[in-house]
């Protein structure tokens, strides 16, 4: 049976600015407006705004929510300040990744969980299951916040004339809640482009408002076209392409976000012996000789066998070049490893390189 | 709406073949560079090879996927329009002036399966 496809609060207003619409997560989503090399260049330019509504939210309450989080994600939020951000994954007990995900912590008894819009219902009933034993309630809001993401060099600049907020105040990976026209919305200098910016989570009515008055004030809107460029071009992971159920968050490069010192996690013995044995393959960056686009799932292949496979490949609207990254068996994970990438019919020559295409300009 | 010429056959998978003489000239409709975006790459074949009605001959890409490009007749290819090499961004500019390839065609009865400018109007409708 075919789902009913959902719509985000802003679904009308895509429709109304001409938005080339497709589905994406359960939801018919935008997926560029004026075209994606224009966008992306909005964002790393000046100021882009984009719909992220689908996304999920999931509110964790209670006098064990610190040891609730702790126990579903790789991260450690122990002792941290209330306000602060922390990115990291939830584990199965196999070390595979159930999702990547933000958590917002409001005080030592609340934590708020954003987590990517394709993995809602897994997620939910992954933290409910794993919920057993504390004192903690689960409540998935994500029916009740729309979310915008407004990114890029001019962010705060245009921000905070719309909203007349001191958002100046908020460092990168933190956030706070406002209260706006009676509802408390959250705010939070956060996003998925390698640029400063802020993501907003609110009611729909609200979601709506903002979103006007951001197009009133010539903000560039951005579909998640140039999302998944601009996200690429730094170097982060999408969930489906660079982490799924079968990648660890150490295969996936991102072993900086798994602290093995906690004390228990799901996952932990798992992902603990991994490191120890160490990773038989793991996700690098690609550069490509010549003008050939590498995409998900082409073969890459060393004397004709293949030893990886792309998983997610541009040509760089930043830089021009051709560039991939890949999830690649040892030893040809080593940068400067010469490989080569089969695209249809013919294989091109190809470097390992840094996962970092771009650099991130974060504002900290 | 989609531009379409009536000086030249199409085809479902949305390139257009221009006939002169025994050479047909190909390339793809404002339908298809519409529907693709930018264009950013095209994977252009060699002089020489061999191309079959049906079966793909390279490809234009776009930022964000490839999208095979099918010969709507068979036979030798005898001029690529290498000027894509460099500027990819000419195929949504003008889709019907850059060309891709140039086919000697072995079959010219090939071209009675292709729809005219009315029959690929009513498809791009319908899509």
């Amino acid at each position: 049976m075919e789902e009913e496809i959902k719509l985000t609060c802003l679904h009308d207003k895509h429709l109304e600015l001409g938005a080339q619409m497709s589905p994406f997560a359960g939801y018919d989503m935008p997926i560029q407006y004026k075209g994606i090399i224009e966008e992306h260049n909005a964002v790393r330019q000046d100021v882009g705004v984009f719909d992220v509504s689908h996304m999920g939210e999931v509110r964790v309450k209670g006098t064990d929510a610190e040891k609730f989080v702790n126990h579903i994600f790789v991260n450690d939020v122990t002792g941290a300040p209330d306000g602060q951000i922390f990115y990291g994954m939830m584990c199965y007990e196999n070390g595979g990744t159930v999702d990547d995900l933000l958590v917002y912590k409001v005080n030592d008894n609340e934590f708020f969980l954003v987590i990517n819009a394709s993995n809602i219902d897994k997620d939910v009933a992954w933290i409910i299951q794993n919920a057993e034993g504390f004192d903690v309630e689960i409540a998935d809001e994500s029916l009740y916040y729309g979310e915008v993401a407004v990114q890029g060099p001019k962010a705060e600049e245009v921000l905070m004339k719309l909203l007349g907020l001191p958002l100046n105040e908020i460092k990168f990976y933190n956030f706070k809640t406002f209260h706006i026209d009676d509802e408390d919305v959250i705010i939070s200098r956060t996003g998925y482009t390698g640029e400063d910016g802020f993501e907003v989570y609110g009611s729909h009515d609200f979601t709506r408002r903002i979103w006007d008055k951001l197009m009133q004030a010539d903000v560039q809107p951005c579909g998640l076209g140039c999302r998944d460029t601009l996200r690429f071009e730094v170097g982060l992971p999408l969930y489906g392409d660079e982490l799924t159920a079968d990648i660890t968050p150490l295969e996936a490069s991102l072993s900086m976000f798994v602290k093995l010192d906690k004390p228990e996690f799901v996952g932990k013995d798992a992902l603990a012996a991994q490191k120890a044995e160490g990773v038989k393959r793991r996700i690098v960056g690609l550069e490509l000789d010549g003008n050939a686009i590498p995409r998900h799932g082409y073969p890459v292949e060393v004397d004709g066998e293949q030893v990886g496979e792309i998983t997610t490949g541009y040509r760089s609207i930043s830089t021009g070049k051709s560039v991939a990254m890949a999830m690649i068996n040892k030893p040809y994970d080593k940068l400067g490893t010469k490989v080569e990438v089969r695209v249809r019919k013919k294989t091109f020559p190809a470097t390992v390189v840094k996962k970092r295409f771009y650099d991130k300009s974060y504002k900290k | 709406m989609a531009i379409v010429k009536d000086d030249r056959k199409y085809a479902e998978s949305h390139e257009w073949a221009k006939v002169d003489g025994d050479v047909a000239t190909i390339g793809i409709s404002d339908f298809a560079q519409h529907a693709l975006g930018d264009v950013v790459y095209v994977d252009l074949p060699e002089v020489g090879d061999e191309v079959e009605a049906g079966e793909d001959f390279g490809a234009v890409e776009s930022v964000k996927a490839a999208s095979d490009l099918i010969s709507p007749v068979s036979g030798e290819i005898v001029e690529v329009n290498e000027a894509l090499e460099d500027a990819p961004e000419m195929v949504n500019a003008d889709p019907y002036n850059n060309w891709i390839i140039k086919v000697k065609m072995s079959d010219p009865g090939e071209l009675d399966s292709l729809m005219d400018a009315a029959a690929y109007d009513q498809l791009t409708k319908e899509d």
